[in-house]
């Protein structure tokens, strides 16, 4: 059989099926909000006019955007390497430990500087916590999936004992460090308007939104125009294969996961140098988990990642406002809007597809008769 | 036979698409009540899934089946077994832990309590046992069964559940010739009991040996049935083909040259650490073609793999061109650029990534070269010029070097890995199973290019299942089992001969008994 019951237009593959996913997403979390007593209808109004009404609602949505960006590079690259990296989140959140580095101890040095520091001790950091589990799963064969899920919980404890012991101020009772100076921070994009005399909403949309879609330009770049995501990709669809070719498997399934681990951490630089200027407690917030979603819905594609982190991004937006707008909806509505996504757009990715397939078989063999 | 007596089974009119791909277009059988009906076809000409529609596991878009006389609705396999069909698949479906009586239980236990199906079917097995000739060791498990034997309780296990018609899917594939001869004496006895049999292979051979009539299929349709003894295999290729073809290869008398490959006292273990290869010593020259012939799973893989730098090896020496090969730094990579070429086995896990386009296949293993990746950025103009010319150069259709490698046939696929292999003037090429799963045409071209690359003074391994092609080739043939090399003949060696050698019985001694 050369072509698969399964095959689908590559546009389909892309456009349809997710949009359809979506849309079952939707429906469902509308049928919930109705049996509270709620119009489905008014809450979706609300949810979107909350994303993109305003100036500010979509400076909120493009900021939680950026951290679902690089999250979702983050899952991919591995994905891309077959490898399912669980521990984006952990990473990420030891990645703000190099963000703090770069603002507490170097905050003497040039805004420029820092920031450039603050990129590559973030990268390090989510790459040096990547490594052990890379290491483990190249060598020993560990199972990927349990050490990362294991060191998600070992960077919390992690942190907790830095923040309590090293970097909390010695008089402060908070758990977090010290604000960092003005210069140490990443310039918002609001100020950077300002700055060329436009007026722009308040929000917390920083440099890092720019520095998102570099690297997803970059991602996209590695992986499909150069050797190293050559190599990468054969390992992830077939490790037989990449033996045969001769291809390192051993530091690949390395590289893979460290270039995972180091996108990962870039989230400290939003959330920590871009928006709250500290490092604190559980900042990574459950965005590296996200990602994941966001990875399997934008089909591992930096542009289907970019777009579906905006679509994370409005919901988390909009979700806060209906929260905000409706005494009867709480946040959790908005974790359950986003648990459906993921459950349509991840989990039963293959549901819909069996039955579009079928669609498509049919009107093309209406086609040949005709 | 008389003629008033209905067919065994009727197919009218079967029809079946997948997607934009014709499958069985308008298909009529029929199959006469206690006779064994061959069905032969290159791969994707219909036959499995015309099998697979009769068994259940695939509904026709049109058309019905009859079965003696009557017309059955066939929905899913149980409703096959009800209609007394059963299947033996070309990948047997056993549970190898589980004892033989265990596994023909299996879907049959008979109630909740396990004893009393047991029992019952233990009386049943060992009298159909005796009817048919076919004693297996019920109680064993059938992991430590051979191959041969396993599939036998496959049979025993369609037979147990009443079945009337047997199909069998290539059934001869993973079987020494002796084996295939006793299952052909177990297929006549089932005919002399008045069973129907459906034989699906691609090996004419076979169906001039057992069949008493015999369908063609080709592109999804059924081109002619004649009787067996009205036939012969030359016109039965030219049915599958649609056009003549050579079942021989041309081949001219050739001094080999020099040494290139020796190996000397070759031994590897597999993943589970068992010894797969022992004391393996042989050596191949310039401008011949030294075949491998063997049972699946005697250590050919192995020392293919050893061979070609993927697995390490435990012990022993491997000259290339008379300097030895370092063991813990022998690499794929590096013996591509000592210009080693390696056609793996399993081009679907190996030789091919089946989600890349053609060009990407096309420098698997040689994605470092400067050409095609300059300063470790992909040149795409370059690569899929590259593969462009290779695809031309082995007819590969359709030659584009931007379709997934999935979207192409076996044969075609199987093409542009010897185009790729090949078009690095390669001094030794390790070649498996050339032709396995590719139809008649390519592997007419497949043996041509093989003999070129002979002619043009390359040394060639060659490890094959198929005796046919290794006679046909090699110029040595070196027989394998259990990871030794128990015999070196000649390509005049009789089929007969070389089957006893398979089967690891030597001079009239058996060597079985050296297996662990």
């Amino acid at each position: 059989m050369s072509a698969r019951a399964g095959d689908l237009p590559w546009w389909a593959d892309r456009l349809i099926i997710p949009v359809l996913n979506l849309a079952l997403a939707f429906l469902a979390s509308g049928v919930v909000i109705w049996a509270i007593g709620e119009s489905p209808l008014e809450c979706a109004q609300i949810m979107v006019a909350g994303a993109f009404g305003s100036g500010q609602g979509i400076g909120y949505t493009l900021f939680y955007a950026t951290n679902f960006i690089f999250t979702g590079l983050a899952f991919a690259v591995a994905l891309h390497a077959g490898l399912f990296n669980i521990g984006v989140e952990g990473q990420a959140y030891i990645g703000g430990l190099g963000v703090a580095l770069a603002s507490l101890y170097f905050e003497f040095l040039p805004q420029p500087v820092i920031i450039l520091l603050a990129i590559l001790f973030s990268a390090a950091f989510g790459a040096a916590w990547a490594f052990i589990p890379a290491y483990l799963q190249a060598k020993r064969g560990s199972h990927l999936v349990i050490t990362t899920i294991m060191f998600n919980f070992i960077a919390s404890a992690v942190m907790v004992y830095l923040l309590v012991n090293f970097l909390k101020p010695a008089a402060s009772m908070a758990p977090e460090t010290r604000t960092f100076a003005p210069n140490a921070t990443l310039p918002q994009i609001q100020q950077i308007a300002h700055g060329l005399g436009v007026e722009i909403a308040q929000s917390p949309l920083n440099l890092a939104f720019v520095w998102a879609l570099i690297c997803a330009v970059g991602v996209s770049v590695l992986i499909w125009r150069t050797r190293l995501g050559y190599e990468l990709r054969t390992l992830g669809a077939s490790r037989p294969a990449a033996i045969y070719a001769g291809m390192p498997v051993v530091r690949l399934t390395i590289i893979a996961l460290m270039l995972s681990g180091a996108l990962g951490g870039f989230l400290a630089l939003n959330e920590v140098m871009g928006s709250q200027n500290r490092l604190f407690l559980d900042f990574s917030g459950g965005y590296g988990f996200v990602g994941i979603a966001v990875a399997l819905m934008g089909r591992s594609r930096s542009l289907g990642i970019v777009l579906a982190a905006i679509l994370f991004g409005a919901l988390y937006q909009g979700g806060a406002e209906l929260a905000f707008d409706k005494p009867a909806i709480t946040r959790d509505i908005v974790v359950l809007v986003q648990g459906l996504v993921i459950l349509t757009a991840g989990a039963l990715e293959n549901m819909l597809r069996p039955s579009v397939a079928r669609l498509f078989a049919m009107s093309a063999a209406l086609g040949q008769e005709a | 036979m008389s003629s008033n007596q209905p067919a065994a089974i009727e197919l009218r009119g079967i029809d079946k698409r997948f997607g934009a791909v014709h499958a069985n277009k308008a298909v009529s059988l029929s199959v006469a009540p206690g006779t064994i009906h061959g069905i032969v076809g290159e791969n994707g000409a219909g036959k499995s899934t015309l099998m697979s529609i009769l068994y259940g596991f695939y509904q026709a878009d049109a058309g019905e089946i009859l079965v003696a006389g009557k017309a059955r609705s066939i929905r899913t396999p149980s409703d096959a077994i009800a209609a007394g069909i059963g299947m033996v698949h070309q990948h047997f479906m056993l549970v190898e832990p589980f004892t033989v009586l265990e596994n023909v239980v299996l879907g049959a236990e008979g109630g909740a309590q396990l004893g009393k199906g047991i029992s019952a079917a233990r009386a049943a097995l060992e009298q159909l046992g005796k009817t048919y000739a076919m004693t297996v060791p019920l109680d064993r498990p059938v992991s430590e069964l051979a191959v041969g034997v396993q599939q036998r309780v496959e049979i025993l296990k369609a037979l147990y559940r009443g079945a009337e018609i047997l199909i069998l899917d290539e059934p001869t594939g993973v079987l020494t010739p002796a084996e295939a001869d006793h299952l052909f004496a177990v297929l006549a006895q089932l005919r002399g009991q008045g069973k129907t049999v459906v034989f699906i292979t691609h090996k004419l051979r076979e169906i001039m040996a057992i069949t008493d009539n015999v369908s063609v299929m080709r592109r999804g349709e059924i081109v002619g049935t004649v009787p067996t003894k009205d036939t012969t295999p030359q016109q039965l290729a030219e049915m599958m083909v649609g056009r003549n073809v050579r079942l021989k290869v041309d081949k001219a008398e050739r001094t080999p040259g020099s040494v290139v490959l020796d190996v000397k006292n070759l031994s590897a273990l597999d993943n589970r650490g068992t010894t797969r290869l022992r004391d393996v010593t042989f050596d191949i020259r310039e401008g011949e073609i030294v075949g491998i012939a063997g049972v699946a799973g005697n250590g050919q893989s192995e020392l293919l793999e050893v061979l070609s730098g993927i697995r390490r090896r435990a012990g022993g020496e491997i000259l290339l061109g008379g300097a030895p090969l370092d063991p813990t730094h022998t690499d794929p990579a590096r013996l591509r650029l000592a210009h080693v070429a390696h056609v793996p086995e399993d081009r679907h896990r190996m030789g091919l990534v089946m989600p890349f386009v053609a060009s990407e296949n096309g420098i698997l293993g040689y994605q470092a070269d400067p050409r095609y990746s300059p300063r470790g950025f992909l040149d795409r103009a370059a690569i899929a010029g590259d593969t462009r010319r290779k695809m031309t150069d082995f007819d590969v259709r359709p030659t584009d070097p931007g379709l997934r490698a999935a979207n192409f046939s076996g044969g075609n696929q199987q093409k542009l890995v010897l185009a790729r292999e090949f078009d690095r003037d390669p001094r030794l090429l390790i070649v498996g199973q050339p032709t396995r799963g590719v139809d008649i045409g390519a592997i007419e071209f497949i043996h041509k290019r093989l003999i070129a690359m002979r002619d043009a003074g390359k040394a060639i391994l060659l490890v094959s299942v198929e005796l046919d092609e290794i006679r046909a080739l090699a110029d040595r043939i070196l027989v394998m089992f259990d990871g030794q090399i128990v015999g070196t003949r000649g390509p005049e060696a009789t089929e007969n001969e070389l089957g006893l050698l398979m089967a690891g019985i030597e001079d009239g001694h058996a060597t079985a008994g050296v297996a662990a």
